[in-house]
């Protein structure tokens, strides 16, 4: 590690265990006296089909005031049996969960309780996640796939930004969506090739790479947006789109089949990428490569793993993966480029990455807790509920900053990341 | 884990170290810069010093854009199609295309030919400063900004949150303009205050939060960056909090006059107060880490963390005021905008002044005055491009690409050196002063 990477740390008074059960037994007060209270009186209705779908699941009718008392309470007890007993490590994880889950429900229910505009939509709650995740997700594992090599990969957000133009572009001048697709991939994985030349032959600082191709980024599909796209937008801005593909039967199941299961080919890709880069990062060779060079180039390099030739390799891979979640704001959802359409989503997939400890799996629950808080705020707004939905948007960057502060565990990234290597 | 400084002794910084390039450090030089005179000039032309690598930076990177004009115009394209018959229009019509779009950006950022003799015939003189105005006025909260960041980075800080300080800095300034009633000059110097304040405060937490648990400033900032766009927008839409009277549109109240930063002389846009602040502030940071204790520690800790807590210097407190500080600076920036404006702050008021002042900072090395040189330079471009774009339709969009390429240049030398077939000077070789994992 470097001098500076000794981090001091302010000697932790109350140990973890009772931080936890104090959080959970607070989470539960406000459930009770903030939701339970503030609640409406009358039902919170949660709508658990689309309408029209079929089969079509009964609308859920719950007091809406009650529920929030009964949540509390759980969590409270939750909080004492945490506090009481030293649960395993499952039972932690479990805990952690449970007590999340009440305070959403009974958030839920004080939204939707007495509320005339009309049940709350579960499944378009759960699908919007999904797809405000996507490109979270691919983001998120393109960071990974570099970091775990020790290449910061802040332009995250150039690669998506880049990818989305191009996707756009291609898409729209050749008529094939799947054109776009690739198109906007390899953009990404040009922009991670940028980033990886700089950072490994030039041995410019990582993080100024980055920020400076995401600033490129910005300026070059602003200017090109300006100046060509959108004057000759019949040819260069058509807006093609993926259709979306249902499994047959899979997507018939209530519930799970909409929201899983019936989405255009980048929830799939998606699925496979996250498989393919949890397994290949830990089950196989090539990842424990990978993982070491991350770790201890020195050491990697002595066994014989070329370091700066892994190095290249993951940034680019990385790059690809963003590309492809750039192409999803474009070719997978609205179909148009519009300037700036990734809007923050890199910067963001990167707070998902280190939330996530760095691991694939990981990532994805962080990126699924930002996504759920973008539907969430969509909902709320359809909902006409009287909560500023920008203090709901505000709650995952509060949280990233909770958890990389160390509250929830400590985070630590690959001993090597940010690192250039140059051979003694 | 060997550090960069161990792996290459004689690195050439270009950002923020205390340690220097070539020469020995005299008791004079105290940063131990070796002085650009006589044949000198000669050698740091061919060994590639770093004002002339950046000038080399400046030229790449306006070549790359005339590129960009030339390969987007339609014009252009088409006599190209002909460029069989025709090479001679095609070629024309290039130059045309370039000339036409960098003379305009010329005319808009330094001085247009014709105000001159306009001039002559009985024009305003004051018309002959008039884009020197818009430059200067484009460049101060780019100054601003990239001492922010300029400072965190010779602490050996990353500040990416400039633009969350901004907000800081945005609201209390709005607050105290609208809210308060003050006389004239005082009003304004309470704002002014109010928004350093602000900025140190959102600056404060990341430095605190860092010196507490050892979380990397990168990550910090950029969250903190959300929460603040979020906590502004909160603001600016709820009538019982600070929305305007009245309004529907996401949009804060107007501040009061008395709080205003007065130009000097002529019409908005002119060189205001603001301008002055910032140079004040530039003076300031220059006397702060150069002269004072403080800024001494400031660069230890830049420098080698280990080294300045063996000479019993405290890391995590220089964390904190360095990122207070920095907020700080952050905060005038808003200062700058919201008091020199008649616009009220809106959900976008915060534009990309804390992205331009990373890029400002890096250009400037870190270096107050060459901060204050690198906003020069690119409120230029940015005025400039404004008016290009109103004289040729080239997309203004196009001088900010300029602008980040002339970074990424100068922070690659060795590309530069490449490029320009330049001797490795003594010294020479690539360096950076941040580099370190997220786990500082």
């Amino acid at each position: 590690m470097t001098t500076l990477a000794s981090p001091v740390r302010a000697p932790v008074t109350i140990s973890r265990r009772y931080l936890a059960a104090g959080t959970f037994i607070m989470l539960g007060l406000i459930d009770i006296f903030v939701f339970g209270f503030l609640a409406h009186s009358g039902d919170a209705r949660f709508a658990l089909s689309l309408p029209g779908a079929s089969p079509h699941l009964p609308t859920i009718h719950v007091p809406g005031a009650l529920t929030a008392y009964v949540l509390g309470a759980i969590s409270i007890g939750v909080g004492i049996l945490r506090a009481v007993v030293d649960l395993p490590r499952w039972g932690k994880r479990l805990s952690i969960a449970a007590v999340l889950l009440c305070f959403l429900l009974s958030l839920l229910a004080w939204a939707d309780a007495g509320n005339s505009v009309g049940p709350l939509q579960v499944v378009d709650l759960l699908q919007g996640t999904l797809t405000a995740s996507i490109p979270l997700v691919l983001g998120a594992l393109a960071g990974l796939l570099g970091e775990r090599s020790g290449v910061i990969n802040i332009a995250i957000e150039g690669q998506l930004l880049t990818g989305a133009f191009v996707a756009a572009a291609v898409a729209s001048v050749t008529g094939g969506v799947w054109l776009g697709l690739i198109g906007g991939s390899l953009a990404g994985g040009l922009v991670g090739a940028l980033l990886a030349i700089f950072a490994i032959m030039f041995l410019v600082d990582q993080i100024i790479v980055g920020v400076v191709l995401n600033v490129i980024a910005l300026g070059l599909t602003n200017y090109l947006y300006q100046r060509v796209m959108s004057p000759y937008a019949a040819t260069f801005n058509a807006g093609n789109t993926f259709s979306t593909l249902k499994i047959p039967v899979l997507g018939n199941i209530p519930i799970i089949g909409p929201v899983f299961f019936d989405a255009n080919i980048f929830l799939y890709i998606t699925y496979a990428l996250i498989l393919v880069i949890q397994i290949a990062l830990f089950r196989t060779r090539w990842g424990l490569r990978v993982r070491a060079v991350g770790e201890h180039p020195v050491a990697a390099d002595t066994v014989g793993i070329r370091v700066r030739w892994t190095r290249y390799r993951n940034v680019i891979l990385g790059g690809l993966v963003a590309g492809i979640g750039g192409a999803y704001l474009t070719v997978g959802s609205v179909g148009f480029f519009t300037s700036d359409i990734s809007s923050g989503f890199g910067y963001i997939a990167l707070a998902a990455m280190i939330f996530g400890r760095w691991t694939p799996l990981g990532s994805v629950a962080a990126a699924l807790l930002f996504g759920f808080s973008f539907q969430l705020q969509t909902e709320l707004s359809i909902l006409r509920v009287p909560v500023s939905s920008f203090i709901l948007l505000m709650a995952p960057y509060v949280a990233t900053i909770i958890a990389v502060a160390g509250l929830v565990g400590r985070v630590r990234p690959p001993a090597a990341d940010g690192q250039p290597y140059v051979k003694a | 884990m060997t550090d960069r400084n161990e792996a290459e002794p004689s690195a050439e910084p270009y950002v923020a170290t205390t340690t220097q390039d070539t020469g020995t450090p005299t008791p004079d030089q105290p940063d131990g810069r070796r002085p650009l005179t006589g044949n000198m000039i000669i050698q740091a032309v061919t060994e590639g010093h770093s004002v002339v690598i950046t000038i080399l930076a400046v030229f790449v990177a306006l070549v790359i854009g005339a590129v960009l004009i030339v390969a987007s115009d339609p014009a252009v394209l088409r006599a190209w199609d002909s460029f069989g018959y025709a090479p001679g229009t095609a070629l024309s019509a290039t130059w045309n295309s370039v000339a036409a779009a960098y003379s305009a950006l010329f005319e808009g950022a330094i001085f247009a030919p014709g105000t001159i003799s306009a001039a002559f015939h009985g024009g305003s003189i004051a018309a002959i400063f008039y884009p020197l105005s818009l430059t200067a006025f484009e460049a101060t909260p780019l100054i601003l900004t990239g001492l922010s960041v300029a400072l965190a980075f010779r602490a050996g800080m990353f500040n990416i949150g400039a633009a969350g300080q901004w907000i800081g800095g945005a609201l209390v300034a709005t607050w105290l303009g609208y809210a308060v009633n003050l006389p004239i000059v005082l009003h304004a110097v309470v704002c002014i205050i109010g928004a350093f304040i602000g900025g140190a405060v959102i600056g404060w937490i990341v430095g605190e939060i860092k010196a507490r648990t050892g979380a990397h400033e990168v990550i910090l900032t950029i969250m903190m960056n959300y929460v603040m766009y979020n906590f502004l927008s909160f603001l600016v839409t709820s009538q019982k909090l600070m929305q305007a009277p009245g309004q529907t549109n996401a949009v804060a109240p107007n501040i009061n006059s008395n709080a205003f930063l007065p130009h000097v002389g002529g019409p908005p846009p002119q060189v205001g107060v603001g301008f002055l602040i910032a140079l004040a502030a530039a003076a300031a940071t220059a006397w702060l880490l150069s002269r004072s204790t403080l800024g001494f520690q400031f660069r230890a800790v830049g420098a080698s963390p280990s080294a300045a807590r063996s000479a019993g210097i405290s890391v995590e407190r220089v964390w904190v005021l360095a990122f207070l500080i920095a907020g700080g600076l952050a905060g005038l920036s808003a200062s700058t905008i919201v008091q020199g404006q008649t616009s009220p702050l809106t959900t976008t008021s915060y534009g990309t002044y804390g992205f331009d002042g990373i890029t400002v900072a890096l250009l400037g090395r870190a270096r107050p005055l060459g901060v204050v040189l690198a906003g020069l330079l690119f409120g230029a471009l940015n005025a400039g491009g404004t008016v290009m774009e109103a004289a040729t339709g080239v997309p203004s969009d196009v001088t900010n690409v300029i602008e980040a390429l002339i970074v990424l240049f100068v922070a690659a030398p060795p590309l530069i050196r490449m490029l320009f077939r330049l001797r490795r000077g003594g010294g020479a070789g690539p360096q950076a002063v941040a580099s370190k994992g997220w786990s500082g």
